[in-house]
């Protein structure tokens, strides 16, 4: 059988489009200027290069050009987005509120401002996922000055009700940042529209180059301002110092105007496939979604397959199929996925878990093949499984006394 | 991270999966690990009482490749090893083995555990016979 690999891994990274490549090659030899040099051809060429790219991904966010900050990544934008905000504003508040199920670039963001003297409430989810609303607007308090929830989640998909926490924001008079690096480009994330006065986003989840990332932050109603966490030449309206990477900026422009005419279609064939993965897969026995199924983005499922362990299930296809687990054995640490675990899953299932993100190249076949080879992979395991067994004899394994260790 | 051959092979291709008869008094179980934790072995040894030899190992494990491999190897390394030399396995042996790198140590760990309590769950049951 011929060897391919197939990617179904799409929320790590995404390849770039051929398009974005094409694009972004004449910046790197023959229109190679620094955007910041002011007097010659070659500054101003690469500075219409990253102006162009500005608008493309103002368009796709139905923004002003100038709330475009270019960064290195989200996880750069976070940080800019939560330090920026609490030392510009330390004279107003040091609380910030934000969820347990946020990425790490959020909560070890927060962990670090807490050491800076700030307090963070951080809210817990329902078992589908979701920010309690009343639970979010109890938790504001007079020294609030910011809430940072993702728009939709790395490892579940699940889509927060982005309007209604913009309008608890509203009403408080508090700044509403969204760490939106997986919804951008997927589906619409219009901030104006929600209310969101900050939002971290990345080219590399959006068939755009990876090292180039950018913040949206409001420019009129209110009016937000950062304080910048790297000194510098003043780049970027004073708030990200650094050289502007030209060609990755320009690639993340091309991704952003494809994703602006193309987003449509592509969660529409997307939605279908994931849900013909889901339902094939799902026919297997004790199988669980997890996350809220009505409110997550079109590419993503994922599933916990009991009594299978998630990083010995992926052994069994990896060759051939990329894609991520809940179980963390595949890191140095030995807990599962604490988005999951925050679900209210328990650790077991959790460890049962993996994730599927589809993307723009995923093809009906691709699906095929991963049904297959996960379901044989998945049968394979429960036949070496000791707990399968027992809980085909019936036993009770909550009853059961596990030796940890 | 990257697998050693030994252990994709044991994964692949698992040495003495399977169920022994645990109610029979030559057979000792040892079962160790939790589900929450991400591993379960059950290790499972018939001896022969007259020369206290190991004549069959099974085994069945949750858990990561490394902890299947490690567990499949010690079936393979108890079936013929008497008692006292069955004790004697070392999970150091098993990290040697199968090159386990140190976040996986524990798979060697948990494997040396259910070769113990397999034992032990033997000798209990054939002293109380």
């Amino acid at each position: 059988m011929e060897k391919r690999l197939i990617y179904l891994d799409n929320n790590s990274t995404t390849p770039c489009d051929p398009r974005v490549v094409d694009a972004m090659l004449p910046y790197f030899y023959e229109k190679h200027g620094n955007a910041a040099s002011r007097n010659h051809p070659a500054g101003w060429m690469a500075e219409e290069a990253v102006d162009y790219a500005r608008e493309q991904i103002a368009t796709l966010l139905q923004a002003d050009e100038k709330e475009i900050i270019f960064t290195s990544g989200a996880t750069e934008s976070n940080n800019l987005a939560l330090k920026g905000v609490f030392e510009m504003y330390a004279s107003k508040g040091n609380h910030i509120i934000t969820a347990t199920t946020e990425h790490k670039a959020v909560l070890d963001t927060c962990k670090r401002i807490e050491k800076m003297g700030g307090e963070v409430t951080y809210l817990e989810v329902d078992n589908l996922g979701r920010v309690n609303l009343a639970e979010l607007e109890a938790a504001i308090r007079p020294s609030t000055i910011l809430v940072s929830i993702m728009w939709a989640n790395n490892e579940t998909g699940v889509i927060q009700d982005m309007k209604a926490i913009g309008e608890i924001c509203k009403k408080h008079g508090v700044l509403f940042h969204s760490d939106a690096t997986q919804a951008v480009g997927k589906i619409p994330t219009y901030p104006r529209e929600m209310g969101v006065h900050l939002m971290s986003f990345t080219g590399h989840k959006m068939y755009g180059p990876k090292g180039v990332g950018a913040l949206y932050v409001s420019r009129k109603n209110p009016r937000v301002k950062v304080t910048a966490q790297m000194d510098g030449g003043g780049h970027e309206r004073g708030m990200r110092s650094g050289t502007l990477n030209v060609p990755g900026i320009v690639g993340f422009g091309k991704a952003a105007e494809l994703a602006r005419l193309e987003m449509a279609a592509d969660a529409e064939r997307l939605s279908k496939l994931r849900d013909r993965l889901e339902s094939s897969l799902m026919k297997m026995e004790e199988t669980y979604i997890n996350g809220d199924v009505n409110n997550r983005m079109p590419h993503v499922t994922n599933i916990s397959f009991k009594h299978v362990e998630g990083e010995g299930l992926m052994m069994t296809f990896n060759q051939n199929i990329a894609l991520s687990s809940g179980s963390a054995c595949t890191s140095a640490s030995l807990e599962p996925s604490y988005v999951l675990v925050a679900l209210g899953l328990g650790d077991d299932l959790a460890h049962s878990s993996l994730r599927f993100s589809l993307g723009r190249f995923t093809t009906d076949e691709d699906v095929d093949y991963a049904v297959k080879a996960i379901t044989e992979g998945v049968n394979h395991m429960r036949d070496l499984s000791p707990i399968w067994e027992m809980y085909k004899e019936g036993i009770d394994l909550s009853q059961v006394e596990w030796a940890e260790h | 991270m990257a697998y050693s051959e030994k252990v994709m092979d044991h994964f692949h291709n698992p040495r003495n999966v399977g169920t022994l008869d645990k109610s029979k008094k030559n057979v000792g179980t040892g079962l160790v690990g939790a589900p929450e934790c991400g591993d379960v072995m059950r290790l499972q040894i018939e001896v022969d009482e007259a020369t206290r030899t190991i004549i069959d190992a099974k085994f069945k494990t949750f858990g990561c490749g490394s902890a299947i491999a490690s567990s499949s190897l010690a079936t393979e390394w108890l079936k013929g090893k008497s008692v006292d030399e069955a004790l004697a396995i070392d999970n150091m042996a098993i990290v040697e083995e199968l090159a386990l790198p140190p976040v996986k140590i524990h798979c060697s760990v948990l494997a040396e555990d259910a070769i113990k309590a397999a034992i032990k769950d033997y000798q209990e049951k054939s002293q109380n016979a």
